[in-house]
């Protein structure tokens, strides 16, 4: 490890100090409450050190940087997803400053907590190498079990149990997915495996063997589990229904994103030359994933669970753009769907984020979670209400928000790479959708009961609520701030 | 240097402006209307000006254009691109009126005075955008910028089954809207497209262009959306039940505009970019045409409320639209031009008589408390202002010679004999029914006898007055001098035909 692996990998280097640091101050500052106004204004270095990286990329004259023996790139779709995670690690922080009160005693491990599994997610997507990519996996999950059941009541330790024992199975899914291929290509390096898997394509078996075959599918699997497609959605609903919630809104955005990043780096880059093959595989896990999200949704009284299916039938619109390759089509224009997949990504991490801050004050207030208690919070808890029905707006994909942009985006690069079917089946789903959103937002508003009460929320999840809304918003007005930086990060990939 | 005139902008922001200084900084219910007003007059002013400024003989044929990229991704690029032809700057000007009418209408809402004026104004700017925007994109987010603004009015301000009817309207123009979405994006990625300008594609039309996906499902795709708006039978089933349970300002708006934005965009797309599909499909247009008027008409007789009856009569009326367009059946361009003017007059006519009923529905919902027909009886006695606004609508509605309503139906028929003899025969046998339901809706509720719980009611106050002159005298006017409204139309339908006929 030299200097410049250093300087490579120095968000990660400080987000991993940060940690440390409040482990240190834990145990000498006695005023824990301002802890996560540290991590706040703490973030900004990692941010920093990010956007530096980014502009060195635009002065070098190759799109990456690697470092420690090529096992890490960095490159502009790693500081992408790098962004993605510190800034839903930044809002998260804010609104959990009123949760660190509730457990007072060991609010000094929650953030470090927090921190760690953020550096994991950052190691994740930088990971060009299958060993690094697993560690850096288990350095995302193992903090996340332990936040899951901060809250050690009854449910909070079922969610973090279910949480354990299936990412453990998709864990084990994922490694012996990854032995086969390294089995095969006799390499853990992804540009390695590409050349290999290269060489074989036209063997006239899918995907050039059956054991590469075996692999990619348990690679795959593995990370279906992660992104929550059906039918590896099991465990979504009861964690997020059980889990303490702010983690589990850090959880459904930054985790998400950071194993699409996984998926699309490993798929692009390792098995490039097979997108034909893999891509319908990736369309038929779309069709289910936003059929049976939304499907099962509609039933659904529970706002937290209703997010939970709600984030499933999301990442069978992200999927989308994974299964939108170029190639089907005529191979004159680069396919579209990573660009748009990174842009969706964004915005429906600023959208999720913003429903789960609404649902986490007014159930904090109401001290209940059930939809139907929701009733009357156009006027009781009026700027929630608000943010929430932005978020539920924008998640249906209606204009003007972030995800209506995004949505356009990733069905125009479905049709472009000839799959019009799965961008009727997109919008037909979006009409579903639109169905269990708009009756939370009708209980909220209908009906008139209750009096205008003083609003006691507390300064940092106030100022994520309104940060998360208006970025919502923005996102779906200014789309051109983003679209540039998301196709820029996304041709780093492309060939 | 990119166009940029900005009037039409301004038209289309204004309002939502003024809902914003609602939100944020009006307090005081009085001062909250009296913005929404202001609002509201200064865009009813703006769209006289753009409607007087329009140049119809100009061979510039969108005009007053407003550019600029909106924001490019390796997926779309999209543009901002607003602009007026012959076609969109009456339904502008129609939209100004109703906007302001529709404001006067809401004078006396108590509840929740600032959310409600706010997604008002959020819904005008809405329906002049789609007006007004000549970029698929832009155009479909004005499209669906609507569905929440209505979703609220009638879920929160409505009465009966509103939540039921609110989310019924959601669901069927949102399938309807996601249809046509998936038609924009299948037209876009064809190799010779690539863009989403409307103005290049309302020149040279679709003719020609290699497609992915075939033209004939693109076109589905976007009629699906359209006629679901206009609505027509079979897909009506939303109207009825949104326009009863909706307040009436809101009714106003539904059957004012937003139906004319169906009707708009088969005419601006349907017709005026898919002419040859069009045209192989005119026995579809007429076919559906019938029915709904037929249908719609005798669904229409035995309504016993008065709010169901006049959104039924819409339901009949919107038929007309389509056998307008039917006319392409017959290749001339005389017939075409007359058929299609027809069509977009009947957009127009039908915005402000359907309008006017509604008003007056209304105004005498708010005075006997009850719509129900068989209860009322007599009251052009006791609110002869109200009851005259009625008849001057009804009768422009039945197409009585001097009013609006003539002018339409007359063209939509001339236009279409030709192509489809027996199917315009039977459709007239549609304005026979609309006289038989209209006069005997006349005779049940506002003639007869003065039931006793009547007699004490108050005409229309000076207020209320406003609007009943306002729309009472565009009707009497377009009856008397149609040319003022036609000629515009016909500049707007003529590079259309030019196209049909090419």
């Amino acid at each position: 490890m030299n200097i410049n692996d250093i300087y490579l990998i120095s968000p990660e280097i400080s987000l991993v100090c940060l940690g440390l640091l409040l482990l240190l101050l834990d145990l000498v500052w006695k005023k824990k409450e301002f802890f996560p106004y540290v991590v706040f204004w703490g973030l900004f270095l990692p941010i920093i050190l990010s956007v530096v990286l980014w502009s060195d990329l635009n002065k070098e004259i190759s799109a990456e940087l690697t470092g420690i023996n090529g096992a890490l790139i960095v490159d502009k779709f790693s500081i992408y997803f790098k962004l993605i995670v510190l800034g839903a690690l930044g809002l998260v922080v804010l609104t959990s400053t009123d949760y660190l009160e509730k457990l007072r005693d060991q609010s000094g491990e929650f953030l470090p907590l927090m921190l760690f599994s953020a550096t994991g997610m950052m190691l994740l997507v930088s990971a060009s190498e299958l060993i690094t990519l697993y560690v850096s996996l288990e350095l995302t999950t193992l903090p996340l079990i332990a936040l899951i059941g901060f809250m050690r009541d009854a449910k909070s330790s079922e969610a973090a149990l279910k949480f354990l024992i299936l990412s453990g199975i998709s864990s084990a899914l994922l490694l012996y997915g990854m032995v086969l291929v390294w089995g095969f290509s006799g390499s853990t390096y992804l540009t390695v495996i590409a050349s290999v898997v290269e060489s074989q394509a036209n063997s006239g078996i899918p995907f050039g063997s059956y054991a590469l075959l075996l692999g990619t599918i348990l690679v795959l699997a593995g990370f279906a589990f992660k992104i929550s497609a059906v039918p590896f959605h099991m465990w979504v609903p009861d964690i997020y229904e059980g889990g303490t919630t702010p983690v589990v809104a850090f959880l459904s955005v930054a985790s998400k994103a950071a194993a699409f990043a996984v998926l699309l780096r490993v798929f692009y880059v390792g098995f490039g030359s097979l997108e034909l093959e893999w891509s319908l595989l990736f369309a038929v896990l779309s069709a289910f994933s936003m059929t049976l999200g939304n499907l099962v949704a509609m039933v659904q009284t529970n706002a937290k669970r209703l997010l939970g299916y709600s984030t499933i039938a999301h990442a069978g619109y992200m999927l989308i753009g994974l299964a939108a390759v170029a190639s089907r089509i005529d191979g004159d224009h680069l396919s579209s769907g990573p660009g748009s997949l990174l842009f969706y990504l964004a915005a429906y991490g600023v959208t999720n984020l913003a429903a789960f801050f609404a649902v986490i004050a007014i159930s904090r207030k109401i001290n209940s979670d059930r939809i139907e208690d929701f009733v009357g919070m156009g006027r009781k808890a009026p700027l929630q209400a608000m943010v929430l029905t932005t978020g539920l707006i924008s998640l249906i994909g209606l204009p003007p928000t972030g995800i209506f942009i995004g949505k356009i985006m990733l069905f125009t690069s479905a049709v472009d790479s000839g799959l019009t079917w799965l961008a009727v089946l997109g919008v037909v789903n979006s009409v579903v959708s639109a169905y269990y959103y708009l009756r939370v937002v009708r209980i909220m508003y209908t009906s008139e009961t209750g009096s205008k009460e003083t609003d006691c929320a507390t300064t940092g999840p106030k100022l994520a609520l309104v940060a998360s809304a208006v970025m919502v918003v923005v996102l779906g007005i200014f789309p051109g701030i983003l679209t540039g930086v998301a196709d820029a990060a996304a041709m780093t990939l492309l060939p | 240097m990119e166009p940029f005139t900005g009037i039409l902008t301004l038209a289309v922001f204004t309002p939502l402006a003024g809902a914003v200084l609602i939100l944020f900084a009006a307090r005081k219910d009085s001062v909250i209307r009296l913005i929404a007003l202001s609002v509201t007059l200064f865009d009813l002013i703006l769209s006289g000006m753009i409607f007087v400024v329009f140049d119809e003989s100009s061979s510039q044929r969108f005009q007053m254009i407003d550019r600029f990229e909106w924001f490019s991704s390796q997926a779309i690029n999209v543009t901002y691109q607003m602009g007026i032809d012959g076609l969109s700057a009456p339904l502008v000007l129609l939209t100004g009126l109703l906007g302001f009418v529709a404001v006067l209408a809401s004078w006396k809402i108590s509840l929740r005075v600032k959310e409600y004026f706010v997604w008002i104004l959020v819904l005008q700017t809405a329906v002049m955008g789609v007006f007004t925007s000549l970029d698929f994109i832009l155009f479909f987010v004005f499209w669906e910028l609507e569905l929440i603004p209505m979703y609220f009015l009638i879920s929160i301000w409505g009465t009966g089954r509103k939540e039921y009817s609110a989310m019924k309207f959601v669901m069927f123009t949102f399938l309807g809207s996601a249809f046509m979405l998936v038609g924009i994006i299948a037209l876009y990625i064809s190799p010779d497209v690539r863009h989403f300008d409307m103005i290049i594609l309302a020149e040279n039309s679709v003719m020609g262009i290699q497609s992915i996906v075939p033209i004939t499902l693109i076109f589905w795709f976007f009629l699906i959306g359209f006629l679901v708006k206009l609505p027509t039978i079979p897909v009506h089933t939303w109207l009825p039940d949104a326009h009863t349970d909706a307040p009436t300002a809101v009714s106003i708006l539904l059957a004012g505009v937003l139906l004319k934005m169906g009707g708009y965009g088969i005419l601006r797309i349907i017709v005026g970019m898919f002419p040859n599909t069009t045209i192989d499909n005119a026995g579809i247009f007429a076919v559906l045409a019938v029915v709904s008027i037929l249908y719609g008409a005798v669904l229409t007789i035995r309504q016993t409320d008065l709010k169901r009856l006049i959104a039924y009569s819409s339901v009949s009326h919107m038929g007309l639209v389509l056998l307008g367009v039917a006319s392409v059946g017959f290749i001339d361009t005389d017939f075409m031009g007359a058929g299609l003017t027809g069509a977009s007059m009947q957009l127009f006519t039908h915005g402000t008589i359907s309008a006017l009923l509604f008003l007056t529905v209304g105004l005498i919902y708010d005075r006997a408390k009850t719509r129900h027909i068989p209860d009322l009886g007599g009251l052009s006695r006791t609110i002869p202002i109200i009851s005259g606004s009625m008849i001057i609508a009804g009768l422009a509605s039945l197409g009585l010679p001097g009013m609006s309503g003539f002018v339409s139906e007359i063209l939509v028929f001339l236009g279409s004999f030709k192509g489809f003899p027996v199917i315009t025969g039977l459709s007239v046998f549609g304005v026979v029914l609309a006289a038989g339901y209209i006069l005997w809706m006349f005779e049940r509720s506002l003639f007869g006898p003065t039931k006793q719980r009547f007699s004490q009611i108050a005409d229309a106050s000076l207020i209320e007055c406003i609007p009943l002159v306002l729309l009472a005298i565009t009707i009497l006017g377009i009856g008397i001098y149609p040319a003022i409204i036609v000629d515009v139309f016909e500049s707007g339908i003529d590079p259309i035909t030019a196209l049909l006929t090419r």
